[in-house]
């Protein structure tokens, strides 16, 4: 497959053509103005529905029903994280049913999803549309994949589907609790996640919609997160997900110490520059090292007697706590992590779900991620002009999706507290194996050795001057990461493409190579 | 000699090291088979690594296994050496480069309120060791390294005592008992090490064997930098022998307690309100106060009763002593700001040090408050407390420049 590379906005080179579509190359941040008007499913009619009554007898018909055949995009959403257990049967079923050549469209993929390399392998799976890891990022990176892998944000991916980039044939929605109207939700019943935000595009866009749960009640399902009048069938199934798996029983906060001292220095951080002040706004993530950092935030506000107006979710026990004890005015949040996550937003009104639309859509007229003060993330490398990196190890397999973490990036103070290196490999490099995100967009790096400020920051340059904290220029730590690992090698890749990341417009902002396998 | 040998860690567990085998065979040169976490990134200089190293041991022909875990290279280094030599009898020493943050010397009366204990032969907790802020560090080769895995952690110790950066604090090693301990001193003074800690310490014999070894290796290697000692007492004799293990050699900075072996030799139980090692305790301080050194409590051995420490540090405190071991990162805040002055000891301080300015701008020899001779004994420990107030962040670095204005 010869495809025509171009440099985009970073230098990177990208593809123009992807699985026969035209890729636009990523133009610079806000750079690219869409000017076309918004993808229309078919209009339904309620002569299909006289009764109201969708429910059908198994997946397998309903598959049948919604018209399934060769080349379809089938979409799922991974509000059930590693305990989903819908996806895989979607394509045992296919399978059998000799299908061929269907795209999935996650919005994430987990490795409970790892038997979908057998699909792949009998031709029923093309490829994958969404994040990749374990197994699957491999089996990708490899080459193996007959498709193009395509990796989008949680915004990029609602995005997506609204401008008609990603038509869904037909989106099948995992439900704890729905009602034979379809309308849905993820609130109660065995398999409860909080909330079903990830699938709305799907309900609102596919052409057919199919509702599955474990927890069929009688008509209202209320909240209706997912709304009834967009689904065309539903189906009772026995299980649907591993409550284990969906949901950790509690998340908690990291015991390693050195973990502790890159939280504490954020934490600091945040204090020393006047971040943290009545009113504000944060978003932390549900890792060990996020959790603690919410946890300091926590000590800081009681100390300092502040309060924030909210907190982004994913959420968990500890920023319910900080919601109970009034820290808090409200958790937005985007998927509930913890058992006491879902039961605050069952029954707090204050504890609020949102989707991608509201949070993240780029395409829309604004959304929540500029609204946040401060933004903790990751990142698997940074280079020395900020960029980073969350989609390949430094070896050149796929690792992780994107997630929010894009989206995230337009808050106000976006940082990322990393190891300076992990086991022997630096963190900040000359340059990153993948840019998922531009560096004029990242704020400060926080590592154990030292904290980098973006030098387009100089106002928290100018706030951090005074303090003891060990503020550094980001090419010192990458000069003392490599002084203790050594240099790594390049990875060993091929030309041939086997992924390319979407930025938040539906531009390609890098392209991810083939791994050659030693 | 063995045909093979091996050295190392290995398993899912496992962060920050390697495993290494070595089998010697007699033709068929050196076969590598390696699994590496990091190979991609790393695998050529890996190899070359174990190729340069045979050939500095005279090692033509060999199976090896390297299992890494993402070790950095002082750490592999020490692991193919101490494999090595279990299949070649030499006294060769392949050494990572003695880096120059590593060259530094710590004052006799420094402070030591904290000294983290790191497991001599894990060295992923060495690689952030220096980064907790503790007073110093010990690389420990006594209990917390099991009799098999002796020889490899002098090796790995060694290694890290050169190459590894521990960001200022005081470097120190605790010893073996007796012969073996003697043994670990080849290995470790002539890596600049800042202090020795002598555990079980009963005679002033047994301190002087260490400290005229330590001399011995100084001067026939060249090196002119003071090794400091701090005995540790843990037994009831080494109790009775305080004060002369205090006296036994000039180099001996502090007398530190160990409270788990003290009550183990007298057939008791520890507890946490420890009455039964009051006497003990009060010895320690007493002897170090009369041959003017330190005195350095034992560990606290709950990490996570951050509560019980602090009530445990004031009390050490309150008794004299002016520094404790730590055993995880997360207690050394609790101990710095625990032993630090309290405010009416730092009102007095800086009244004192600021008279001492005083007396030194206008030339005067002698340092009054009002009244009241200031004896330099008291200057010193006011600068001392000003510095501890400092560092707690309990006064301004530049209180003196607002003080009395």
């Amino acid at each position: 497959m010869a495809t025509k590379l171009v440099k985009n906005a970073l230098g990177r080179l990208v593809p123009t053509e992807i699985n026969g579509k035209k890729q636009i190359p990523f133009q610079g941040v806000g750079k690219y103005r869409p000017d076309y008007r918004k993808y229309n499913p078919p209009v339904a009619t309620c002569a299909d529905f006289p009764t109201g009554n969708k429910l059908i007898v198994d997946l397998k018909t309903a598959l049948e029903a919604a018209g399934l055949r060769n080349g379809m995009t089938i979409s799922t959403h991974h509000h059930f994280r590693n305990g989903d257990l819908l996806a895989v049967e979607i394509f045992r079923i296919a399978s059998e049913l000799c299908i061929k050549d269907l795209v999935w469209f996650p919005s994430a993929s987990f490795p409970c999803h790892d038997k979908i390399i057998d699909y792949m392998e009998n031709g029923t799976v093309h490829h994958i549309e969404g994040s990749m890891n374990g197994p699957l990022g491999r089996y990708c990176s490899e080459g193996k994949m007959k498709g193009v892998g395509v990796l989008r944000s949680h915004g990029g991916r609602y995005q997506a589907v609204q401008d008609g980039e990603v038509l869904i044939d037909i989106a099948v929605i995992a439900a704890p609790t729905a009602d034979p109207f379809g309308n849905a939700n993820g609130l109660t019943g065995p398999s409860a996640c909080g909330l079903l935000g990830f699938a709305l595009a799907d309900s609102q866009y596919a052409h057919k919609v199919i509702v599955v749960t474990d927890n069929l009640i009688d008509f209202p399902c209320i909240p209706w997160q997912i709304q009834g009048n967009y689904v065309d069938y539903v189906v009772k199934m026995d299980k649907i997900g591993e409550p284990e798996k969906i949901i950790s029983g509690t998340t908690q906060i990291t015991k390693s110490p050195d973990r502790l001292l890159i939280a504490e220095l954020t934490a600091q951080l945040c204090r020393e520059a006047g971040l943290i002040k009545n009113g504000f706004s944060f978003q932390a993530g549900a890792g060990g090292t996020s959790l603690a950092i919410a946890y300091y935030f926590e000590q800081i506000m009681h100390e300092k007697n502040i309060k924030a107006r909210f907190a982004r979710g994913g959420s968990n026990q500890y920023l319910v706590k900080m919601l109970e004890e009034g820290l808090v005015d409200y958790i937005l949040d985007g998927q509930t992590f913890d058992l006491e996550g879902v039961r605050s937003m069952r029954e707090n009104p204050r504890h609020v779900d949102t989707s991608p639309f509201t949070s993240y859509n780029y395409h829309g007229k604004g959304n929540f991620a500029p609204l946040v003060d401060i933004v903790i993330l990751g990142a698997t490398e940074v280079d020395i002009h900020f960029n980073a990196n969350v989609n390949t190890h430094s070896d050149g397999y796929l690792l992780h999706g994107i997630g929010g973490w894009q989206n995230c990036l337009f808050s106000k103070t976006v940082i990322l507290p990393i190891p300076l290196f992990r086991d022997r490999i630096p963190v900040i490099r000359d340059e990153v194996t993948t840019i998922t995100g531009p560096g004029e967009l990242i704020d400060v790096i926080v590592t154990e050795r030292g904290i980098a400020i973006n030098p387009n920051r100089q106002d928290l340059l100018d706030a951090l001057k005074k303090t003891r904290l060990p503020i550094k220029p980001i090419e010192q730590l990458k000069i003392e990461a490599e002084k203790i690992c050594g240099i790594p090698e390049k990875p060993n890749l091929g030309e041939e493409i086997v992924a390319i990341i979407k930025w938040v417009d539906g531009t390609v902002i890098d392209a991810v190579r083939r791994v050659i396998p030693l | 000699m063995k045909q093979t040998g091996a050295a190392g860690n290995r398993g899912p567990d496992i962060r920050s090291d390697c495993y290494f085998e070595i089998e010697l065979t007699d033709s068929g040169g050196i076969q590598m088979d390696i699994r590496s976490k990091v190979d991609r990134l790393f695998g050529t200089e890996n190899r070359q690594l174990i190729r340069d190293m045979l050939d500095f041991f005279d090692i033509p022909n060999a199976k090896v296994i390297l299992e890494d875990s993402g070790a950095l290279p002082f750490v592999m280094m020490a692991r193919i050496e101490a494999a090595v030599k279990k299949v070649t009898d030499t006294n060769k020493e392949y050494l990572p480069e003695l880096i120059p943050e590593n060259r530094y010397s710590t004052q006799r009366d420094r402070y030591r309120r904290s000294r983290l204990y790191l497991p001599g032969n894990t060295p992923k907790l060495f690689i952030n060791a220096g980064l907790h802020q503790s007073d110093g560090i010990i690389l420990d080769l006594e209990d917390s390294v099991a009799p098999a895995k002796k020889d490899e952690a002098r090796i790995l110790v060694r290694n890290a005592l050169r190459r590894n950066d521990f960001y200022g604090t005081e470097r120190m090693v605790r010893i073996n008992q007796h012969s073996r301990g003697l043994k670990d001193l080849e290995f470790v003074v002539p890596q600049h090490v800042n202090l020795i800690l002598i555990p079980k310490c009963e005679s002033a014999d047994q301190l002087a064997a260490v400290d005229l070894k330590i001399q011995e290796i100084l001067t026939s290697h060249q090196l002119d930098y003071p090794v400091y000692l701090m005995p540790i007492i843990e037994s009831a004799k080494g109790i009775i022998n305080a004060y002369s293990i205090a006296c036994a050699s000039e180099n001996v900075v502090a007398l530190a307690i160990g409270l788990e072996d003290y009550t183990a030799d007298l057939g008791i139980q520890r507890t946490s309100e420890g009455k039964e090692t009051f006497f003990a305790r009060n010895v320690i301080v007493n002897a170090a106060r009369a041959a003017g050194i330190q005195a350095i409590d034992s560990v606290f051995s709950d990490v996570a009763d951050q509560e019980g420490l602090r009530t445990v540090v004031k009390e050490s405190k309150s008794l004299g002593f002016e520094g404790m071991g730590c055993i995880h990162p997360r207690q050394v805040p609790i101990i710095h700001e625990t032993f630090a002055p309290g405010e009416s000891e730092i009102e007095k301080a800086k009244k004192i040090v600021t008279a001492f300015y005083e007396a030194e701008e206008k030339g005067l020899g002698v340092v009054a408050l009002g009244s009241k001779m200031i004896d330099p004994p008291v200057v010193k420990r006011a600068q001392k407390t000003i510095f501890l107030a400092i560092d707690a962040g309990k006064l301004a670095k530049n209180w003196s420049k607002s003080y009395g204005n």
